[in-house]
């Protein structure tokens, strides 16, 4: 499994990546199944919930005023987060994010890291930096913990390790735990996990986090989780790191009455998530007594300023487009190139790339518009891929190096013939001319050269008709006259 | 009653039996049709592409082309879902201020073809007759985009002879998605071995659905495997009585 690659720098394209999974009976059912499941009881969850458009406008209204005065509400946590003990510190990039962490551990002569619940240090590729500082990275989310010793990267953004199976589980802690006669009994891997993670939680005395939410009006920071290993995390260790991205910030501690309502229904199909830990600052004698907050933009700002793209951001990582979507189940994860996977990270994963990367994303789409349907912070991503599109066609564009690649040659062509009848009904005729070549004596095309070869590997097409609609209305006149 | 015909560029070309179907049932119903001769493509497979300046180019001879008419009907889903979802950010990214008048003036004018009969016309019953077992795949953008609700199983309802047969997985994806169907077109394939799936297990002879995109893309497949399933657009259905069948069905 660990030929992955979850570098949207080095990623092959997403058509390219997904071929693998496709070919894996195991993983497609795995992903199938889970997200059935994780479906099945959001659907009930929401069901109940009388308000929950109203939920979703509260929701998407509370995120929007955040984008339209974040450099206010950022300011507004940092003094109340310093005033409680906290030190905030500000990174505009990967690297910097990177170094300030580093800094921090290395004055903490940390040799091991305990993490949990951060998509965004991944974002940021951090664990590689640790390891080259000679630093330990102990994963303690189950899911990360089963990527971890499996060698395997995170493909849900909510359940990280959705497309292992349990027999695969209890293969990767048999092998990396010394646990020759484990069973698969769910109890009893979980029982492993927790003697292993044990050990992690009360001898490292560093964390990393991310967060779910920054409330800017008491300086608090909250994450949801179901496991309570986050709430070891976040409690044991002598110093604390919180690494969030900017777009984490709400206005107010009530606030939350609606963010956690409509993440955990969305995320886990559940009333309200089991753990949620809420902190401000350090506070003596209990709990971490030193507690940094790294505020991570890394592309933010420049998804921030930009019309349609900019409710990206509403985004809570709840992971219910990536449930509802086609296209994810049946691909999984691995084939965005990105932790953030799914329609969401279709979007999301280009825009923090500047477009330079992961062009393939946005077309990774069928715009069935599931996505949307379920998104709690109506965030309308069949807009943003479109808008993306367009981004990557004009950028291509502008370079010419596609001038003769046959989908940029006929789009212009197609639209030379759509844009005057005469000239349509000269394509018509031409195309059934073409056309015909390969037509059989049934009627139908069985097999097209060059990129129509991409719709006949799967699929007959019928050939066209001797008589278009149009003339069929013209002759129809004709008579009648 | 008078509305004008936008056939799309597909159905023209590809699927001249629905627009005759279309025709057919709304004469039936009373109608006064017309055809504007310049009508070519609504757009939308440059917008999605993300060919903008191509797609405004087209969006605005549409708009123009129907500045008079007093209703126009689409018998394709997507296509509506571009006009009203599409449109207006073309519009104001690459438009002026009349061109926009002329839009918002239009826009309220413009029906899908279940949308007509039901909303315009006020009509379930369109007085067919169809003696098949039939499913109906509901299309992802009549389904989200236009928010179609119940129109086209009211209209199917009503067929006399009609064995209607529900689907699973009613609202996933067939994975058409136009060019997607290209570029992805694995991908695009795994979705539509599912979709295919769904449509068998009902054993139903025909597969219908208010767009031909869809149906050309799960046909497609069915004929590939020599399925005992066909697909069929709605309008046939609903144009079809007993002295005249649908076209090309015994």
């Amino acid at each position: 499994m660990s030929q992955v690659v979850l570098d949207p720098r080095l990623a092959p394209p997403f058509p390219k990546a997904a071929l693998p999974v496709l070919r894996n009976p195991q993983l497609r059912k795995n992903v199938a199944h889970a997200t059935d499941v994780i479906q099945a009881k959001r659907g009930k969850l929401v069901a109940e919930k009388t308000d929950w458009q109203e939920l979703r406008n509260a929701a998407a209204a509370i995120k929007d005023d955040v984008l339209s005065n974040l450099g206010n509400y950022l300011e507004e946590f940092e003094a109340r987060c310093t005033e409680a003990g906290g030190v905030v510190h500000w990174a505009w990039d990967a690297a910097e994010a990177r170094r300030i962490i580093l800094d921090i551990l290395r004055k903490e002569q940390a040799s091991q890291v305990i993490k949990i619940k951060t998509m965004t240090s991944s974002e940021i590729d951090l664990n590689p930096a640790l390891k080259s500082a000679g630093i330990e990275a102990i994963e303690t989310d189950l899911a990360e913990l089963i990527l971890q010793l499996g060698e395997d990267e995170p493909s849900h953004i909510v359940v990280p390790a959705l497309h292992v199976s349990r027999s695969q589980v209890r293969e990767i802690f048999a092998r990396r735990m010394g646990l020759a006669d484990l069973s698969d009994d769910p109890q009893a891997l979980t029982a492993a996990a927790r003697t292993y993670l044990r050990r992690a939680f009360l001898t490292v005395p560093t964390a990393i986090s991310g967060a779910n939410f920054l409330v800017a009006e008491n300086g608090s920071v909250a994450i949801v989780e179901s496991e309570g290993n986050g709430r070891m995390c976040l409690t044991l260790p002598k110093t604390l790191i919180t690494l969030a991205g900017v777009e984490k910030v709400i206005p107010k501690f009530s606030d939350l009455e609606v963010m956690l309502q409509v993440l955990a229904r969305s995320a886990t199909g559940e009333r309200m998530n089991p753990y949620t830990s809420v902190w401000s600052g350090v506070a003596t004698g209990d709990g971490p007594q030193k507690f940094h907050v790294v505020l991570l933009d890394n592309g933010r700002s420049n998804i921030l300023a930009r019309k349609t793209e900019r409710q990206t951001l509403r985004c809570i990582r709840c992971a219910a487009c990536q449930n509802t979507c086609p296209v994810y189940r049946q691909t999984g994860g691995h084939a965005y190139g990105s932790v953030y996977g799914g329609p969401i990270g279709a979007i999301l994963t280009p825009q923090l790339q500047r477009m330079e990367h992961a062009q393939s994303l946005p077309f990774a789409s069928s715009l069935c518009g599931a996505c949307y349907e379920v998104c709690p912070v109506k965030i309308n991503i069949p807009e943003v891929l479109i808008e993306l599109r367009a981004r990557v066609v004009n950028q291509e564009r502008r370079r010419g190096v596609r001038f003769f690649d046959p989908m940029y040659l006929g789009m212009r062509v197609a639209n030379w013939f759509f844009t005057d009848s005469r000239r349509f009904r000269f394509a018509q005729s031409w195309g059934r001319f073409g056309l015909g070549l390969f037509t059989q004596r049934d009627g139908w095309i069985h097999s097209l050269p060059g990129l129509g070869a991409r719709w006949t590997m799967t699929r007959d097409l019928r050939g066209l008709p001797r008589q278009t609609f149009r003339d069929w209305w013209n002759a129809r006149l004709k008579e009648g006259q | 009653m008078r509305a004008s015909l936008f056939i799309t560029c597909y159905n023209d070309t590809l699927y001249p039996e629905t627009g005759r179907a279309v025709v057919r049932l709304l004469e039936r119903l009373g109608v006064s049709l017309d055809f504007q001769p310049k009508q070519t493509c609504c757009g939308q497979m440059h917008a999605n592409t993300g060919f903008r300046p191509e797609a405004f180019a087209q969006a605005s001879r549409f708009v123009r082309m129907y500045q008079e008419a007093e209703a126009v009907v689409i018998p394709s889903s997507s296509c509506i879902a571009m006009i009203r979802d599409q449109y207006p950010g073309l519009i104001l990214e690459l438009g002026n201020d009349k061109l926009h008048q002329q839009f918002q003036a239009m826009l309220p004018r413009v029906f899908e073809l279940s949308e007509f009969l039901i909303d315009k016309l006020g009509v379930d019953d369109v007085g067919a007759y169809f003696p098949h077992r039939v499913t109906y795949h509901a299309s992802c953008h009549g389904l989200r985009a236009l928010h179609i609700g119940d129109r086209p199983m009211r209209l199917l309802s009503k067929v006399r002879g009609i064995d209607l047969v529900p689907i699973e997985n009613v609202d996933r994806c067939c994975g058409f998605g136009g060019t997607f169907s290209i570029k992805n077109a694995e991908v695009s394939s795994a979705m539509l071995s599912g979709k295919v799936r769904d449509v068998l297990s009902t054993r139903a002879e025909y597969c219908t659905a208010l767009d031909n995109s869809c149906l050309m893309h799960i046909g497609g497949a069915l004929h590939r495997e020599f399925a005992a399933t066909r697909t069929v657009h709605i309008a046939q259905i609903l144009a079809s009585t007993d002295l005249r069948p649908a076209e090309g069905m015994a």
